[in-house]
């Protein structure tokens, strides 16, 4: 569904942020990207979303090579990067200008309601709380209906308890289109709680350090043992990666139990 | 998220009108107790022949000054005439200001082309042209019309460019990420993100308009309020000077609050520190 090809990308000032980066994500999947700051997670994201051309490469959505910004490729910022001008329904609508405005409304408030924030609409953006505004920008980009959606480090801003139930509110979001999701983060926890598989990036230059399945069973258990070895065995590729920055194995490494390199 | 906070918010924001309006008289009031004090000071003085107000006249000569101007319509004509001259070149300047402020800050080829050339015109003292607008467009007028409009410009070109040329790129982002055509971007994204640099451009504009229609009316005219003004000192008449620059007050400030009142709708999403200040 979403394939990245040898991806690399040199920035104007010489940095390599990333080096072949080849990836497949299935349709429905929920990838989570791990690694340390300035890995180049966020450059990853960028030239999928199209915002950002990568130096040699591409990234396809179904076989059509991304360009530009697609359709059906939604993203969400680390900020919420609300417009402030505009009142949180009318932010809800911002894609939605080529539908009749009777559906334009209706997918607001339905988005509105899902994500608790009813009655809400006429608010502006100054009006709300950081989590609350993170919620009205990922609904933003979900009420287009995208087939993919890239999240770079959503809930990074906000305390342990918000982030966990905008956790759920994202599955619970996911659950009815179950669009592919991306999700930059550098919090293991909620690799694990959320993913699919979780993609451990090295840094100098980024590149796919490890990649693992996690096959729990949904609804996860946070407290279950099997999430919590799952949630060791990121943790310690992540420690591989990070501690290992010379090494230029820069292939892909199956699981860290099967590769037994770190 | 409860029905009492939301409900909560909605009374905030609609805050009692009244309450607002006492607001607005307190802070009104306070900023007329300095010139007032001031006048009743000096009236007192004058009235017990303290001062000798033969080039200072007291308040109430030069109200009743302005009352007779007034009266006899002499005023109201004076104010149209100048309120046509600021109006039209403000109007010419801004709107010229805007375009090449909008293609300068949206383009940086543009922006390469015109602004050296703007910014050395801009370094010559507008008054400097007087004598070519006067040769080129006769003493009436267009010459004047021009000497306003060029005072106009330059702010609101300023103003304009920088506003676009420093619009985030990361709210100009979202915009690309849904996609907006070039000119979607600029009405759905880029207007409005300038609204209020633009508005501060235009009431500097509005401000150096005044300031030109003083100059290019003392230079030549039958009538304006600075023919008043030229006219009371040849005249010798303090009073009618002091009673024209009140006027120039006056207009200078409704233009100026006729700004801010027809923009405000427009800003209520402003996020701040002064907000209901
Ligand atoms: N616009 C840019 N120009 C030059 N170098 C850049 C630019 N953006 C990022 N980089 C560099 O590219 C590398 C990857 O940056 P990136 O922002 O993708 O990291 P990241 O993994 O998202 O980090 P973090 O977790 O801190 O957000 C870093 O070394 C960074 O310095
Ligand atoms: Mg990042």
């Amino acid at each position: 569904m979403l394939t990245i090809d040898a991806l690399c990308k040199i920035y104007p000032n010489g940095t390599q942020a990333l080096e072949k980066i080849s990836l497949n994500v299935d349709a429905g999947e929920i990838v989570a990207l791990v690694g340390g700051s300035g890995c180049g997670k966020t450059t990853l994201l960028r030239m999928i979303s199209g915002l950002e051309a990568p130096t040699r490469g591409h990234a396809a959505l179904d076989g059509e090579v991304i360009h530009a910004p697609h359709p059906a490729v939604g993203i969400v910022f680390q900020e919420a990067r609300l417009l402030p001008w505009l009142t949180v329904a009318q932010n809800i609508s911002f894609g939605l200008d080529h539908l009749p405005k009777d559906e334009q409304e209706r997918r607001v408030d339905e988005a509105l309601l899902r994500v608790g924030l009813a009655g809400y609409g006429n608010r502006w953006p100054r009006e709300l709380s950081g989590g609350q505004a993170q919620r009205v920008s990922i609904v933003r980009a979900l009420v287009t209906q995208p087939k993919a959606l890239l999240l770079d480090e959503p809930f990074s801003a906000l305390d342990a308890l918000t982030r966990e139930s905008l956790q759920d509110h994202l599955l619970a979001l996911w659950e009815t289109h179950r669009p592919t999701l991306v999700l930059v983060t550098h919090d293991v926890e909620e690799a694990v709680a959320l993913a699919d598989r979780a993609i451990v990036l090295q840094p100098k230059p980024g590149r796919i350090f490890a990649d693992i399945p996690i096959d729990l069973p949904r609804p996860r258990d946070r407290l279950s043992p099997e999430f919590a070895e799952a949630k060791r065995l990121v943790l310690k590729a992540l420690d591989g990666s990070i501690n290992q920055p010379h090494s230029h194995q820069a292939g892909r490494v199956q699981s860290p139990a099967a590769g037994g390199s770190f | 998220m409860s029905e009492a906070t939301l409900d909560q918010t909605t009374t905030t924001n609609a805050q009692p009108k009244a309450a607002r309006f006492a607001v607005f008289g307190t802070s009104f009031l306070l900023g007329l107790v300095l010139p007032v004090t001031a006048g009743l000071l000096y009236e007192a003085a004058f009235r017990a022949g303290l001062v000798q107000a033969r080039l200072l006249p007291p308040p109430s000569r030069v109200f009743t000054t302005l009352w007779k101007l007034a009266q006899s319509g002499e005023l109201a004509t004076h104010v149209l005439a100048t309120t046509v001259r600021v109006g039209m070149g403000f109007g010419l300047g801004a709107l010229v200001g805007m375009l090449l402020g909008a293609l300068t800050g949206a383009s940086r080829n543009a922006r390469r082309l015109l602004d050296p050339t703007l910014q050395a015109l801009r370094a010559i003292p507008s008054l400097a042209w007087v004598p070519l607008f006067i040769l080129w467009l006769g003493i009436f007028e267009s010459s004047k019309i021009a000497l306003i409009a060029v005072g106009v410009f330059f702010p609101v070109y300023l103003g304009v460019m920088a506003a676009i040329a420093n619009v985030d790129r990361k709210i100009v982002e979202v915009g690309r990420v849904f996609r907006l055509s070039r000119l979607a971007l600029v009405r759905r994204v880029l207007l409005p993100a300038i609204l209020p640099d633009f508005i501060i451009a235009i009431r500097s504009g509005l401000g150096l308009g005044f300031m030109f229609v003083v100059a290019a009316e003392i230079m030549g005219a039958s009538e304006g309020l600075g023919y008043l003004l030229v006219d009371g000192q040849q005249l010798g008449k303090p009073d009618q000077i002091l009673a024209a620059i009140i006027a120039f007050a006056v207009l200078g400030k409704i233009g100026d609050w006729l700004i801010v009142v027809l923009t405000k709708p427009f800003l209520t999403w402003q996020d701040t520190h002064q907000r209901g200040a």
